[in-house]
């Protein structure tokens, strides 16, 4: 995966409201079809970085199978960045898919 | 990186714990849910999830403090590398503690007697006011802390306008107690301001004010030392008030001073402060103007610099000396006198012999040790280049996969660091001892010194100033140099080393000729200062030394009438004389090489034009000359009918002879002495030559002596000094001497010393450079000796294939040992040729250290050269030698 590829998707699955761990897991794997196929503990740390960075804020709850569970939201910085980020992005993929050209196949 | 985080991060990594629980709880929740069994469950959970070792490490080494955490690693990794080699960190430390150490002692005095401050108030606002450039021996000096006489202390009190207060203070030995047990002090005679100038607060009771020092003043108020107090009283409190007997005055202690002022000498302590007028009733008229026994300090006030302080004090000279001049001195000297102007010198680091006598000796010093160093430095170096090449694969390992260069150099160094941490320890302790045995060293019977040695601050910056900067100095090359390999190549080669193999044996001989290099500068040192010592000491002073014992005897207690003196003299001389053993005993009114000097102006008629106007003068009795061994080269000696009432006559050296007269006969001649305060104008008739011998000092040349009967000296006092020559052992004949005077009246002041050991002990501080110069040079030639027996040992363990090759070739063993030593000699005649250089360079910062030849005096540094260059070679042969002597076969089977 690519170098604060992760850092993005995590901040995005945070837009629409608070997760634990577990759910980010699913919810990137899924989202992105099964293609980023990653071990889940590896996205620990990029959690930590974040709440660190002050991107993300985290709190102790109660998940849906009445379990603790430790819950992230993204802050307002955060959002800043994970628009800043998709802007990257986007730019960066147009520009490599202008390079490629149409598929000539 | 942050520090709140670092703090917290144990509590942080139980959280994250509890997060990992966490999921992989959800994840067995899921998969019990899609219908797998409990293990099957918490397994899959598992592999889900990753390894979570890693996922806490990741996490803490992000909380952590990186290059913290890293050197502590480090340091770790640096001590149990030592550990595995006990033998070259045992090495290591102890050379770099002996070099630091000896650093360290040298530092430690300079620091004492050249940098520290007074222990008073505000030091750096004190000033010393004297003569620019000194009296210069005009007038009749008293010790050596004498640049003022009293009525000029008291002119610059009454005139000087740029000190807040001033104060006068001079130095002497007192008698103390009754009867027969007295015993000497050393007296300080300062005037009435002195302490509360300083502002040196009493340790017990009070200190002396102004008005314990009045003109006239009898005996009263005395303040002691806190040593004194300790010695002699045990530090009781009822010191105070109790009576002091001084001379035979009594007195009555007020005080005791602070443990840690000890005067304004360094290196001297005092018992016993007195005010400066109660010098009057030893026999010092405080109104005699030509007699210079005290020193001028001064506080400047608030808005004055010392430059300032310095040019009123010049402007207000004229006037201070025209009040103050002395009478009975011709128009020439006074002129002189009348010359004289003041300067204000930095004085809140008090005065010091020690620093006049000992500074370049001291500065040069540290210049050896530092360079002595140096040596050990490049040794080590050296050692850890050899140690790195052992460890070049597990570096090239460690570059491959990722470590950086930097991190690895500085892991390098941190083991360097440890050893010069740990030799810089030890070295401050070494240090202590040193420098103690040195203070030992320069401390003779007549003369000697306490110095504060206590550790400062400026003595911890110098040592870990020292000990960084060693570590740099042996430790970065070999570091940057085993890391700036290439990691494939050190790789493929299977450990053995093909790396650039040239290249770091370049740069090991680079350090040997620097070694032989430095060496060659400090045996060269070592030579100088030896052979200048044995000059001086075997120099020819023209008498016999040995035998002669010179004794003080001093009666000034028994009063006795002035015109009884030369007849009491007599009776005194008479009964040394009787003394069985003695072979001939005389008085002197000089001892000669004691250091002290009696000069007259003079004018001989008809041979004014020669520009010498001045000559010694000593008044000495019938047999003197025969006594200490001074042959007479024309004319007679003394004898009973040279009285006070006869002819006045001079027997005069032949310098003197040479130098008035020319070529001619001085015998008959006549020589006019100039008038001085107590010596009237007198005409002397010449009636002997005497042979050249050393007058004050070995270093002096010798100047123009004439000799007097003692019955016609002007000026008899209550003293003499009876010089003996006998074969008998000296120690014996001074307790003779002693035994005898004693029995004749126990009042009666005697003080014996053996003229060789006085000569001796005047050449201390030569003595102590040749020593120190001599064993820092032997320790430099070995220690550049053994890092060149090191380096060629492993040269030539690495060449072993080369040589084994060359041999199988038809190489002969002859030609494999000429092909060793040749390098050698190559490394050699770089670093003798370098050395050379350098010799020659800075050996002229010694000059005025040596005595009887040339800084640059070319035997001494081919000698210097020779001896180095045969240790040198003996050192490689060994090595070389084993060389040679390499099976081929297994040489070769090895690769």
């Amino acid at each position: 995966m690519l170098q604060g590829t992760l850092d993005m998707l995590v901040l995005k699955t945070l837009a629409p409201g608070p997760a634990h761990g577990h759910t980010i897991a699913y919810a990137i794997e899924r989202s992105s079809d099964e293609v980023l196929q990653v071990e889940h503990g590896s996205l620990y740390p990029s959690l930590h970085r974040l709440e660190d960075q002050g991107m993300i804020a985290s709190f102790w709850g109660t998940s849906e199978n009445n379990r603790k569970a430790k819950y992230y939201r993204i802050t307002p910085k955060g959002k800043g960045r994970l628009s800043t980020e998709r802007s990257r992005w986007e730019s960066l993929v147009r520009a490599v898919t202008r390079v490629l050209g149409p598929a000539t196949e | 990186m942050s520090f709140r985080r670092f703090f917290r991060r144990r509590e942080r990594d139980r959280e994250l714990a509890g997060e990992i629980d966490s999921y992989i709880a959800h994840e067995i929740d899921r998969n019990l849910a899609r219908g797998m069994n409990p293990s099957e469950a918490r397994e899959a959970a598992r592999r889900k999830f990753g390894n979570s070792t890693l996922v806490r490490e990741a996490t803490y080494e992000m909380n952590g403090i990186r290059p913290m955490e890293t050197i502590w690693h480090d340091v770790k990794y640096g001590l149990r590398q030592l550990r595995l080699s006990p033998g070259f960190a045992a090495t290591a430390v102890l050379s770099l503690a002996l070099g630091i150490g000896a650093n360290t002692a040298i530092f430690q005095l300079l620091n004492a007697v050249r940098l520290r401050s007074l222990p008073v108030q505000n030091p750096h606002e004190l000033a010393e006011v004297k003569i620019a450039g000194g009296h210069g021996g005009w007038g009749v000096g008293n010790g050596w802390i004498a640049e003022v006489t009293y009525p000029l202390w008291e002119q610059i009190r009454d005139h000087q306008q740029a000190f807040s207060s001033v104060f006068a203070c001079g130095v002497d030995r007192i008698g103390w107690g009754t009867g027969n047990q007295l015993k000497i002090a050393d007296g300080l005679f300062v005037s009435g301001a002195a302490f509360q100038t300083l502002g040196v607060l009493p340790h017990r009771g009070r200190l002396l004010a102004l008005e314990d020092d009045q003109r006239g003043c009898g005996t009263g108020p005395a303040v002691i030392s806190h040593s004194f107090w300790q010695r002699e009283w045990g530090g009781r409190d009822d010191v105070i008030g109790a009576r002091l007997v001084l001379n035979d005055r009594p007195f009555s202690i007020v005080g005791v001073t602070p443990p840690e002022f000890t005067g304004l000498e360094v290196g001297k302590t005092f018992d016993i402060a007195l005010p400066v007028c109660t010098r009057a009733l030893w026999g010092y008229p405080l109104e005699r103007r030509d007699l210079w026994s005290l020193i001028v300090h001064g506080r400047l006030k608030p808005d004055w610099t010392l430059t300032r302080a310095a040019a009123h004090v010049k402007a207000i000279s004229p006037a201070l000396f025209e009040a103050a001049a002395p009478t009975g001195y011709g128009a020439n000297s006074m002129r002189t006198w009348h010359n004289f102007r003041l300067t204000a010198e930095p004085g809140g680091r008090g005065v010091s012999r020690l620093r006049k006598d000992y500074q370049t000796s001291l500065w040069l010093l540290l210049g050896i040790t530092a360079l002595v160093l140096l040596i050990a430095c490049a040794n080590l170096a050296n050692l850890l280049l050899a140690r790195a090449a052992a460890r070049e694969r597990e570096i090239a390992v460690r570059l491959a996969i990722g470590a950086s260069r930097p991190r690895l150099i500085f892991q390098l160094l941190s083991e360097s660091l440890l050893l010069a941490v740990m030799g810089g320890a030890l070295g401050a302790g070494v240090a202590l001892l040193l420098s103690q045995l040195l203070i030992r060293f320069i401390s003779t019977q007549r003369d000697s010194f306490q110095l504060d040695l206590a550790a400062d601050w400026r003595m911890l910056a110098f040592t870990t100033f020292v000990a960084v900067a060693t570590c740099v100095l042996f430790g970065l090359a070999p570091a940057l140099r085993s890391t700036g390999i290439d990691a494939s190549s050190a790789m493929k080669s299977g450990g053995r080393g093909t790396t650039a193999d040239r290249r770091r044996f370049g740069f090991q001989q680079a350090l040997i000729a620097a070694q032989v290099a430095i060496s060659l500068v400090l045996v060269t040192g070592a030579l100088l200062f030896v052979n200048s010592f044995r000059n001086l000491a075997t120099l020819d002073t023209g008498f016999r030394q040995e035998g002669l014992v010179a004794s003080y005897i001093d009666f000034g207690r028994l009063s006795v009438a002035k015109e009884m003196i030369p007849a009491f003299q007599d009776d005194l001389l008479a009964k040394v004389r009787e003394i069985p053993g003695i072979q001939s005993a005389s008085t002197t009114t000089n001892t000669p090489l004691s250091g002290s000097s009696w000069t007259l102006g003079i004018r001989a008629p008809g041979f004014e034009g020669t520009g010498k106007d001045w000559s010694k003068f000593t008044w000495i009795r019938p047999r003197y000359l025969e006594t200490i061994g001074i042959r007479l080269t024309a004319g007679r000696d003394f004898n009973d009918l040279d009285t006070a009432n006869s002819r006045k006559v001079i027997i005069v050296n032949e310098t003197f002879a040479k130098r008035i007269f020319g070529g001619e006969s001085p015998i008959g001649r006549t020589v006019i002495s100039r008038a001085e305060p107590g010596y009237p104008e007198m005409v002397h008739e010449i009636v002997g030559v005497a042979k050249d011998v050393k007058y004050a000092a070995l270093r002096e040349e010798i100047p123009q002596v004439s000799y007097a009967p003692q019955s016609q000296n002007p000026r008899s006092g209550p003293w003499m000094a009876v010089m003996t020559r006998s074969s008998l052992p000296s120690n014996q004949v001074a307790s003779a001497i002693q035994r005898v005077i004693a029995s004749a009246n126990p009042q009666i002041y005697v003080r014996s010393e053996i003229l060789r050991e006085m000569v001796n002990d005047g050449l201390v501080r030569e003595r102590t450079l040749a020593w120190l110069s001599g064993f820092f040079g032997a320790l430099a030639a070995l220690l550049a000796m053994i890092g060149l027996y090191g380096v060629i040992s492993y040269m030539v363990a690495k060449r072993q294939s080369e040589i084994g090759i060359r041999l199988a070739l038809g190489a002969s063993r002859a030609g494999i040992l000429r092909l060793i030593l040749r390098q050698v000699a190559a490394l050699l005649a770089i670093g003798i040729v370098g050395g050379a250089a350098m010799s020659l360079a800075v050996s002229r910062s010694a000059e005025s250290l040596l005595f009887g030849l040339k800084p640059q005096d070319p035997a001494t540094l081919i000698a210097a050269a020779a001896v180095l260059a045969a240790v040198a070679l003996a050192a490689s042969f060994i090595p070389a030698f084993r060389a040679s002597r390499v099976d081929p076969m297994s040489a070769l089977r090895q690769e």
